[in-house]
């Protein structure tokens, strides 16, 4: 693929005029396309939308059928072109830039040349590009596959082909013998019998681990019978290995060569692009500063989310939680910005109630300064996101996981009364968790509890802690300001009563004293003016009563 | 407060200053250097590449971890040995209270730093057995008689049909063949699914065996433990249902846990059914009969039978009632796993005959296909073992002095059952991708 400034004359792509079939690319090698530099971009950015929208799609908990609605219109929303030969080319090229964007992870050479130098070089930074990384592989797989069923069964056909795939359907005496365990597979995924496929592919289980975890095929000595509508996921799981193994190329060429020949035009572009979606790191501290075990409580009623909160209050009551429930609540308090120490001096004040001192010391205490980067592969790790413990699958004894998923409806009612959710807005969040709207469930209890829109809604249990944080200190703020308004303003009453009472008015001023006068003259002026009403009202209020007196007595007779 | 209370956290024992009678070091000593099957674990961790023939990785045992749990519980990771006399010395030496077993790495793990000095990131778990850890602490709202750490034999069946349903699932539906199943010395079981294929298998294909046998999904939040959809259940939980579970739940379990006895324990039960009517009708049934229960029929299965009746009858139609029988066996019976040992590589598990500390008994091996048969408060235990070994005196025959123990029965189940067929199996595999290479190599040079 050569990239060309956007000013140069373009040439015609002349190879793509035949649109044939609208087929899937597999993305095998880079296409000897040419690029205008602002498309480069611009298709990139288009793409990272369509991943983007894929990714809280599955982090709302949508079903296969909803993702595959949802996929259809992205795609149809963001991967358009004006010209109908070039949509094509925007898959092939968006693709590949991405490719260049995301191929980054952990170089352990550079690596350890900068740990020499600068001792204090963060780990954080790696293990951030390895997650970005991962997105994109699950993203690119999720995209093809939901591309994958849209097509129709000629085009998906050609696209197997492509793949070469190593195995053969079973024949008809295979077949027969095994129908009748393929039919009850089939049927406890709830299709109907009659529609069950005759077209089976036997391949090795270890091929198809998303269908075996969801025992949806029937195994039979290491062989796992994937029927023709499932062989998606066999394909999916090829494309994200044949991805993966890319990827790692991809890498090492721009390490090589690329990124120091393309230092001013496209390594600025493919920077900036990875940094676009990131989404905040979480795992350092924001703005709000650190959290102190003394006051940690209090933070823990206003501003944790569920998942945490239960964790926390679980803590306390058992002084003990599994490896999951600590992981989960530890680097969420990490990210809170509570340091290694307090960590450490919380985590033992719980545990050495129940396992004691010395055993914490020995068995827990490494596990969090682990967790803080400070032993093993001094990786530190980040706060889990909404989709990693809306995902988790915690067991018997385990507290961890996504309340909203995971608690059973009266538990969760039971919570959220606690946290002071009222029925109302219950019903609105028990509603979302029916539809399997975690998260938006979350953002609605959030909501409910601070009394305010929260627009972005809930990704990532630290962006709730520091949403609800700020608006805690909004509300703290103006509070204050009231109260230092109202505290001026009857200091200046209390000095001013004093100044009419005489007293305190050596500091004034000429021009002060000279509208204190004026202010007393008119009060003066005022008093007197109803003092003298008064007495005009008392004068003729007695010359009446000397009329009526007098209209009253006769006149004395002269006799 | 609860330091001399015996807390169990996650699979460790609470501190304690004394030693039981049935464990201390000295005899932790004798055990090692006399009983201890040195020579077969080196056997089994080598899988065939002891050096004997040309096509053999000469560094396979010596990328292996083990670690020891030390006096005071002292823990020492990423211990390695090169052959048999290193392991044996090492762990006369230490005489480890643990020895815990690590993946196969890509380097030696006890040079792991000066690989790491080398820049390149090669330290990383390659292989390592499929392993699945069953824990009766699991089960403790499903069982009455004993709970945490303490297992009798009413309870200690659900760990026998545990190994039956897992056991048969891994041979029958994953085709594996080399699976060792091991008493974890207290209230569990280990096993060791050791074929080459499930050696080398990622981690995203471990999880998805783990998944494949994940049919609890409760945590402590949500009574409803296992829900089960579709319209008839996939046949390998159709297969575990009607040749084990639902057998061992009315023959074994009402009655010896007292199911439905009384009714704090039937309400646990009528809260599993979705439909309001439903469980009134059966509540008010029983409250009832508890006067009148008669003398000749248990009161459990006669309650079942009138739950089963009533749920079958199809009188109520909520949604999902029809599985509810089913799914009540489930959440009684079926395995719990801790999916997170089998998920991963990396995870460690305690090595077949160590001797667990607490209890003093040694991990045997459990013959899976007569599993019913065992009974783990008749297992070895050290101080047993020792005696035993006073009253035979000291007469060492070819094979050590074990022989002539309790633990025989035990180191000879181990190999016939499972080392054998496994190196031999290795051996083939050896020898088949030698002569492969061979070929291929050959190939190249006549070209």
């Amino acid at each position: 693929m050569q990239v060309f400034p956007s000013n140069t004359h373009r040439n015609s792509s002349s190879s793509n005029d035949a649109v044939s079939l609208p087929t899937i690319p597999l993305y095998r090698s880079a296409p000897p396309l040419e690029v205008r530099l602002e498309e480069f971009e611009s298709f990139a950015i288009d793409r990272l939308r369509v991943l983007k929208g894929i990714s809280d799609g599955l982090s709302r908990g949508k079903k296969p059928e909803e993702m595959a609605t949802l996929v259809k219109d992205l795609w149809k929303a963001n991967m358009r072109h004006q010209h109908a030969s070039e949509v094509l080319n925007k898959d092939i090229i968006s693709h590949f830039v991405l490719r260049l964007v995301y191929c980054r992870t952990y170089e352990p050479s550079v690596f350890y040349v900068f740990l020499f130098y600068f001792s204090f070089m963060p780990f954080k930074h790696f293990t951030m590009q390895e997650e970005l990384r991962k997105w994109f592989l699950s993203m690119e797989s999720a995209l093809f596959r939901y591309r994958f069923r849209e097509q129709v069964p000629e085009a998906q056909r050609v696209i197997m082909e492509e793949f070469d795939l190593p195995y053969k359907a079973t024949s008809n005496v295979e077949y027969e013998s095994v129908k009748e365990k393929l039919v009850q597979v089939a049927r406890s995924l709830g299709q109907n019998s009659s529609t069950v496929d005759a077209i089976y592919y036997k391949v090795p289980f270890e091929e198809v681990p998303e269908l075996v975890a969801g025992r949806k095929v029937f195994l039979s000595q290491g062989w796992a019978y994937v029927a023709m509508n499932q062989v998606v996921s066999l394909l999916a799981t090829l494309f994200r290995s044949q991805l993966s193994k890319a990827l790692i190329l991809t890498n090492r060429k721009w390490t090589s060569s690329i990124r120091e020949k393309e230092k001013h035009r496209l390594a600025p572009i493919v920077e900036a692009l990875s940094s676009s979606y990131l989404g905040p790191d979480y795992s350092q501290p924001r703005e709000y500063g650190e959290i102190s075990l003394k006051d940690i409580d209090q933070v823990v009623k206003s501003s944790f989310p569920l998942c945490m909160r239960h964790l926390f209050e679980k803590l306390r009551e058992d002084h003990h939680l599994k490896h999951g429930g600590r992981m989960q609540l530890g680097l969420f308090l990490k990210g809170v910005g509570l340091n290694l120490d307090d960590a450490l001096a919380f985590w033992r004040a719980e545990f050495s109630k129940k396992v004691g001192l010395e055993k914490f010391e020995k068995e827990y205490a490494y596990n969090v300064r682990h967790s803080y980067g400070k032993e093993g592969k001094r990786t530190d790790y980040t706060p889990f996101s909404c989709q990693k413990i809306i995902s988790s699958t915690p067991g018997a004894g385990d507290q961890h996981g996504c309340p909203y998923r995971h608690f059973s409806e009266e538990n969760l009612r039971a919570a959220l009364s606690r946290m002071g959710v009222n029925s109302r807005a219950m019903e609105d969040v028990m509603n979302k968790v029916r539809n399997r709207h975690y998260q938006l469930a979350c953002t609605l209890t959030f909501e409910a509890i601070h009394g305010t829109q929260c627009d972005a809604g809930i990704n990532h249990p630290n962006q709730y802690f520091s949403d609800s944080q700020k608006i805690f200190q909004q509300k703290e703020l103006s509070s204050q300001q009231e109260y230092l308004k109202l505290k001026a303003r009857y200091e200046s009453l209390q000095r001013s009563q004093r100044n009419l009472m005489g007293e305190d008015l050596g500091p004034l001023s000429s021009k002060e004293l000279e509208s204190l006068e004026r202010q007393l003259d008119c009060s003066l002026k005022q008093i007197r003016s109803t003092r003298t009403q008064f007495m005009l009202d008392q004068l003729s209020d007695l010359q009446r009563k000397v009329h009526d007196i007098g209209s009253r007595v006769p006149y004395p007779r002269f006799q | 407060m609860a330091r001399e209370d015996e807390m169990e956290i996650d699979g460790y024992q609470g501190n304690e200053t004394t030693l039981p009678h049935e464990f201390n070091l000295n005899y932790l000593k004798l055990y090692y250097g006399k009983l201890f099957p040195h020579s077969d674990l080196f056997k089994w961790m080598s899988y065939g590449n002891d050096g004997k023939h040309p096509g053999c990785d000469p560094s396979y045992l010596s990328r292996r971890e083990f670690s020891y749990t030390l006096d005071n519980d002292i823990y020492v990771r990423f211990q390695s040995f090169h052959n048999a006399a290193e392991l044996e010395n090492s762990i006369k030496d230490k005489c480890p209270f643990k020895i815990d077993i690590g993946p196969v790495y890509s380097v030696d793990p006890s040079k792991r730093h000066a690989y790491a000095q080398s820049g390149d990131n090669v330290f990383t778990p390659v292989e390592r057995e499929l392993i699945f850890d069953i824990d009766i602490s699991d089960y403790d709202d499903v069982r009455y008689c004993c709970s945490g750490a303490d297992v009798c034999l009413n309870c200690w069946p659900l760990m026998t049909i545990a190994i039956k349903v897992i056991d048969t699932a891994l041979r029958d539906d994953f085709g594996f063949k080399h699976i060792l199943w091991v008493f974890s010395g207290r209230r569990g079981v280990h096993c060791w699914v050791c074929d080459g294929k499930a050696r080398k298998l990622t981690n995203e294909q471990r999880s998805s065996i783990a998944d494949y046998f994940r049919v609890y999904k409760g945590n402590e939040n949500s009574y409803k433990k296992v829900s089960l959809t579709g319209h008839v259940l996939h046949p390998f939980l159709a297969g575990a249902y009607s040749e084990v579970l639902k057998e061992f739940f009315e023959t074994k379990l009402l009655t010896s846990q007292n199911l439905l006895s009384s009714e704090e324990r039937f309400e646990k039960i009528l809260e599993m059914i979705p439909d309001q009517s439903a469980t009134a009708e059966l509540r008010g049934k029983w409250q009832e009969n508890r006067r009148s229960s008669s003398a000749k029929d248990d009161i459990n299965v006669v309650r079942w039978e009138q739950l089963k009746q009533l749920l079958q009858s199809g009188k109520y139609k909520a949604q999902r009632l029809h599985r509810c029988v089913e799914e009540i066996v489930f959440s009684f019976t079926y395995p719990r796993l801790d999916m997170e040992v089998s998920k991963h590589m990396n995870h460690l598990l305690k090595a077949p005959f160590c001797v667990h500390p607490k209890t003093g008994r040694v991990c045997v091996p459990i013959n899976p296909n007569h599993c019913e048969e065992f009974d783990p408060t008749i297992v070895p235990t050290l101080s047993q073992l020792l005696e035993e070994l006073n009253r035979e005196g000291f007469t060492a025959d070819v094979d050590g002095e074990w022989n002539k123990t309790s633990l025989g029965s035990a180191i000879r189940l181990f190999r016939s059952l499972f080392l054998q067929p496994l190196l031999e199996a290795c051996k083939k595999d050896i020898e088949t991708s030698y002569n492969a290479k061979l070929k291929q190599s050959k190939d190249l040079h006549s070209w």
